[in-house]
């Protein structure tokens, strides 16, 4: 049964992820996230649907054991935070590489380095660029509210299938430690394996049932033309993702001059500075990119066509807003503002930005 | 209906527990909230806050500079969050350990003396339930019906049992608050 509750972030993302039938989430303890593995041991997932919660030896550990449960056709799922996400780049490009599906979460903190545990938005690049090596992408989503970071497990996992790719969620601290209310979805059953076996019997490594011919889990094509092959059906599926699934969100953009763009928390606060701006006379929107990538393309450079400036805001030194000026063009001025290393912009401080963009 | 609410004390004092009733309470009256802890390295001793927002509407940013309520229960926090209540605002404090009273002129300022009270009443965990007390006082905006709804939300089953404390505790407080 559904259920409206007051979590936390990295809670609800711990109670979706068994309401949506997960197999096993490996993961590795770190701030400001630990919520998510503590949630999952305190609500002892094996005795309620037979999911897997484990705690790996470290973050590689926990990466490498995802690749292997999702080469085997189960719905799995790791979490951490910067550091921690780091460590795992390896993994994740060769689940990239091999195509499993799966879920991760990254509650981002200050960096570089160790950094601090307070909240930030400065691995946009990582899990947009890439992170690891290689041509390849992750679909990443940006979550703004405890709900959303309940709802985009169910949506991660569809797009995980639907395309065998590894999905992010790029959240922060702000969205893992608050708590609003969450209505939560019913339980869905885990699939058994005869199910895995009819739903990705075609790819997933269950043992060659019918003395089928093998199925195959690698990244490793040791001839270039192959190599290119396999780069090229990637990119199509990156190319498709782009047209297919690219999420935002507008806010007040109907009659705005200037355009703040902003996901996550920065989103939220930018929507307090739309209050703030208007009560002036600034007419204010918010563009709201719930995927990063794929980025939407489509709606800024609409936008771009009839207001005065955008003004892209995050929690870092400026990564977000290469996208923004990438879209725009040059049609007309893109601005950053950002604060760092944990500290959260005050709407205020957006506003104050906003009217800067409006007399340059 | 939109209620701003910082509250500020020290780790330990039941800071972090007081908003979530209250989000709880905001919950089972159909309103939005979000609660926002500080959750830097903080321990038993050291400072501890939370923004709290109780809303008729979707609720933009969770994370706040300005307030339409403080509830100050130490000196670092009076220090620090004295100024960002908004005009017109209300502070409410414990003047226990308190050696720098506010001085604004343009809020409404309440005191309750929590820490006493809850000493007179032997059990000084109550602390938070009587400075809560004192807060529904000054501003009435969640029933206390659905307060102790909220209680009972946020409270494991096995301390049902002292919910009629907290909700003496709530009394009390409420009929102490003082308007300064």
């Amino acid at each position: 049964m559904a259920e409206l509750k007051l979590m936390k972030g990295n809670e609800a993302f711990g109670e979706a992820l068994i309401r949506e039938g997960v197999d096993g989430y490996f993961g590795y303890p770190i701030t400001p996230q630990s919520e998510v593995i503590e949630y999952l041991m305190t609500e002892l997932t094996h005795e309620r649907t037979g999911m897997v919660t484990l705690q790996a030896e470290s973050e590689i550990a926990a990466i490498n054991m995802v690749y292997g449960a999702a080469a085997s056709g189960k719905k799995s799922a790791t979490s951490s935070s910067s550091p921690g996400i780091s460590l795992k780049q390896e993994g994740i490009s060769y689940l990239a590489g091999a195509e499993l599906p799966c879920l991760m979460l990254n509650v981002v903190r200050g960096g570089p380095g160790l950094g601090t545990i307070q909240p930030s938005q400065a691995d946009y690049f990582q899990a947009t660029k890439g992170g690891g090596h290689g041509d390849y992408h992750m679909y990443v989503l940006a979550p703004a509210s405890v709900q959303e970071m309940a709802d985009f497990v169910e949506d991660g996992f569809d797009i995980a299938y639907k395309y065998k790719t590894p999905v992010m969620l790029l959240s922060d601290g702000v969205i893992g430690q608050m708590m609003e209310k969450v209505m939560i979805k019913e339980q869905k059953p885990r699939l058994t394996d005869q199910e895995i076996h009819e739903k990705h019997g075609d790819w997933a490594t269950i043992g060659r049932i019918g003395g089928r011919e093998r199925n195959i889990i690698t990244s490793l094509y040791l001839k270039s033309d192959q190599m290119e092959e396999h780069n090229q059906k990637l990119q199509a599926k990156y190319k498709k993702m782009e047209e297919d699934d690219c999420r935002w969100e507008e806010i007040q953009t109907e009659d705005a001059d200037y355009i703040i763009v902003a996901y996550g928390s920065s989103a939220r606060i930018s929507q307090k500075t739309i209050q703030l701006a208007r009560e002036k006379g600034i007419k204010l929107g918010v563009l709201r990119p719930i995927t990063l990538f794929p980025f939407p393309k489509k709606p800024i450079s609409e936008l771009a066509n009839r207001v005065k400036g955008f003004l892209a805001v995050e929690m870092s030194a400026g990564q977000l807003v290469e996208d923004v000026r990438l879209t725009v063009n040059g049609k007309v001025k893109v601005e950053h503002f950002g604060r760092n290393g944990g500290i959260i912009p005050s709407p205020v401080e957006v506003l104050e930005a906003i009217e800067k963009l409006i007399k340059e | 209906m939109t209620e701003e609410l910082i509250i500020a004390g020290f780790g330990g004092q039941g800071v972090l527990s007081m908003g979530k009733i209250l989000a709880y309470s905001g919950i089972m009256q159909d309103q939005e909230v979000s609660w926002m802890p500080s959750y830097g390295p903080e321990m038993r001793g050291g400072t501890a806050n939370v923004t709290v927002i109780i809303s008729d509407d979707r609720i933009s940013s969770p994370v706040l500079t300005e307030f339409d309520t403080a509830i100050i229960l130490n000196q670092q926090s009076m220090d620090k969050f004295e100024e960002s209540v908004k005009p017109g605002g209300v502070l409410l404090y414990d003047p226990n350990g308190i050696s720098k009273h506010p001085t604004r002129k343009d809020i409404t300022i309440h005191s309750i003396e929590g820490a006493s009270l809850a000493a007179e009443m032997g059990n000084t965990k109550i602390f938070n339930m009587i400075i809560l007390g004192a807060y529904l006082e000054v501003k009435p905006l969640v029933k206390l019906e659905n307060v102790i709804l909220g209680l009972k939300k946020s409270l494991p089953e096995r301390y049902h049992k002292l919910i009629p404390l907290n909700e003496e505790a709530i009394h009390k407080g409420m009929d102490n608050v003082k308007n300064l």
